[in-house]
């Protein structure tokens, strides 16, 4: 279970300082599809970055089930996220002088999974392993990054706007591939995105404006990626 | 303007670079055409043996330094327009897009030539402060007739104009060269034609494969890295060889000179290699790879390669010297045979580790504590 307790963020100095995260509480259970559903600028990235363990908060707390997060040293964030999370970016962030295989090995090899080619195949890339990212479409590129980081065998998926680059078809396509994947392997998925329709996939909804939570919701029953509009 | 001057003042290391050429050849040279023009007075031999040694000794020395400070610079300038390029590459895909020639736009990367200009000027500038001095000096020697200072304009045009109107047209032609890929392929992002396929399929462990394919990807940083590190090792140990052969003002002059450019590109080329793979670096660690093993992976493919261009360096000054000392002053006498500096180099040597290790460490350090966000949005 993750545990967030009165998290607050501010940037800049002096008179531009600015809060963008203003005291948010929430708990997400395991297994759980959470969509954090806000428009640019309501603070959904960073509390996402917060979460993940990628930035610090200013006040409050995160917790994994017990283990806190504030009081780790850069160290063992690392190593929490390690064993803990993966990513998808928007933008892929796939390195771009390895292949597929190869950039999906870099999340293989830190869970020392030897069957990352599995993950390979289940997002439908088998026959293109050895081709280099600016070889592939945004779709196959954003399905690399996906098996990237569920070679790593997370216990939380973490995903920025995963579809904000891609045209209606391949964001169903990947929704779809995340979304089954989720129910196979259990893992708990908390998604970033300002697309209401995509929030109808979701177990729960956060409803985010100016760093505040306005709305929770929860999906009775969540549509899948080919029922909901776009 | 697509080249701001703000872009040029990021090039404080070619201004230092050209500053030294100009400051060691002007200064030699400016001697050298003032001693012409008391030859006629000399009669004595041994007079004429210590002047032909003397304007033997500013040729050789302004050739050498300026030389090697002029290939310095035509690398930097080219790293640097390069570097530019492939940073802004989205936006000069734009213009291209929008229609702006390839020559219209390369037009513009003139300003390249300033901070050369200011650099030439400013070495000019010194070299004419210090030669009071250094005349005094020559003069106390009383060997020949007493020398004031003269003031060559064919030095200024020579050494101060004439290098940055032709770095300036070297940023053009560079860039024009540069910008020879399709506006498209410049929004896209040039890394996709950089890419050289593995040969054959390993099974290597991530780690391992990222370093064999940065060595084999990023040849124009494993070149500059090596060219940095083969001055570094040659500038350092020729400024220190050359005691027994130059008088005491030159000698310090020239390790002072040395030293600085030595440093100067080595921590140039050291920052580039870092900068240029800091999206892997941060992507590395956003997964949980610890930075110690992010290091090694991206950073220890070139360790070989600056290695490699220490060595080079040892011997390149050493053949150099060799030649100078065996074959332009053969016909000197009392000038010392030289040998292989075994002590100067392993001191050398322990100043390069010391440097490159350091600037890889203190740069390793800061990205620790650098937000990641920063990182993926530049």
């Amino acid at each position: 279970m993750i545990q967030i307790k009165n998290i607050h963020k501010f940037y800049g100095k002096g008179e531009s300082r600015c809060e963008i995260l203003k005291g948010l509480s929430f708990q997400i259970e395991e297994g759980d599809f959470v969509v954090i559903l806000g428009a640019s600028g309501s603070g959904k990235s960073t509390l996402l970055n917060i979460m993940s363990g990628l930035e610090r908060p200013d006040e409050g707390e995160i917790s994994y089930d017990q283990t806190m997060l504030e009081h780790m040293t850069d160290k063992e964030l690392t190593e929490f996220r390690k064993k803990n999370i993966g990513f998808i970016f928007q933008q892929y962030y796939l390195l771009p002088n390895l292949n597929v295989d190869k950039n999906v090995k870099m999340g293989a090899d830190l869970a020392g999974n030897k069957d990352y080619r599995k993950t390979i195949t289940a997002v439908g890339l088998d026959k293109k392993r050895q081709k280099y990212p600016h070889e592939l479409s945004g779709g196959e590129q954003q399905r690399v990054s996906i098996a990237r980081a569920l070679a790593k065998n997370p216990k939380v998926l973490y995903l920025d706007e995963p579809t904000g680059a891609l045209d209606e078809e391949t964001g169903r396509l990947v929704l779809d591939y995340i979304s089954k994947l989720q129910k196979e392997s259990g893992f708990t998925v908390i998604m970033v995105t300002h697309n209401q329709n995509i929030a109808e996939m979701a177990d729960t909804v956060i409803r985010m404006n100016s760093g505040r939570i306005v709305e929770t919701l929860h999906n009775a029953r969540p549509k899948t990626a080919y029922e909901i509009a776009y | 303007m697509i080249v701001d001057y703000k872009d040029t003042l990021k090039m404080a290391g070619i201004l230092i670079v050209s500053f030294c050429a100009v400051f060691v050849c002007t200064l030699f040279l400016n001697y050298n055409l003032d001693l012409a023009g008391i030859k006629g007075e000399i009669t004595a031999p041994a007079s004429q043996a210590v002047y032909d040694a003397l304007v033997m000794s500013g040729k050789v020395i302004s050739g050498v330094a300026g030389g090697c400070l002029l290939l310095t610079t035509v690398v930097l300038l080219c790293f640097y327009v390069g570097h530019y390029i492939d940073i802004h590459q989205k936006e000069l895909g734009i213009l291209k897009a929008l229609g702006y020639s390839r020559i219209r736009i390369a037009g513009e990367f003139w300003t390249f030539g300033c901070c050369v200009l200011a650099g030439t000027g400013l070495g000019y500038l010194g070299a004419h402060l210090l030669m009071p001095t250094f005349y005094d000096i020559q003069n106390q020697e009383g060997l020949f007739a007493e020398m004031e200072i003269g003031f060559h304009p064919g030095l200024c045009l020579l050494l101060v104009l004439l290098p940055a109107l032709f770095f300036s047209l070297l940023a053009i032609f560079y860039s024009y060269l540069k910008l020879k890929a399709s506006p498209l392929a410049l929004l896209r992002g040039k890394e996709s034609e950089k890419v050289v396929k593995a040969g054959k399929e390993t099974d290597l462990p991530f780690l391992q494969e990222l370093k064999r394919s940065n060595a084999r990807q990023r040849k124009s940083l494993i070149f500059f890295i090596t060219f940095a590190v083969f001055c570094f090792s040659s500038m350092m140990q020729m400024s220190f060889s050359i005691d027994e052969l130059a008088s005491r003002m030159m000698t310090v002059m020239i390790i002072s000179i040395g030293a600085v450019l030595a440093c100067v590109t080595l921590f140039i080329a050291s920052t580039s290699v870092i900068r240029a793979n800091a999206k892997t670096i941060t992507m590395m660690k956003v997964f949980g790879y610890r930075s110690m093993d992010c290091a090694d992976a991206v950073l220890g493919g070139y360790r070989p390669w600056a290695y490699f261009g220490f060595a080079l360096g040892s011997v390149y000054q050493y053949l150099l010297l060799k030649i100078m000392v065996s074959v332009v002053f053969a016909d000197f006498e009392d000038v010392p045979e030289y040998h292989f500096d075994f002590p100067i180099m392993f001191l050398t040597l322990l100043c390069f580790v010391i440097l490159y290790e350091g600037v890889m460490f203190f740069y390793g350090k800061r990205m620790e504590k650098m937000n990641l966000k920063e990182i993926m949005l530049e």
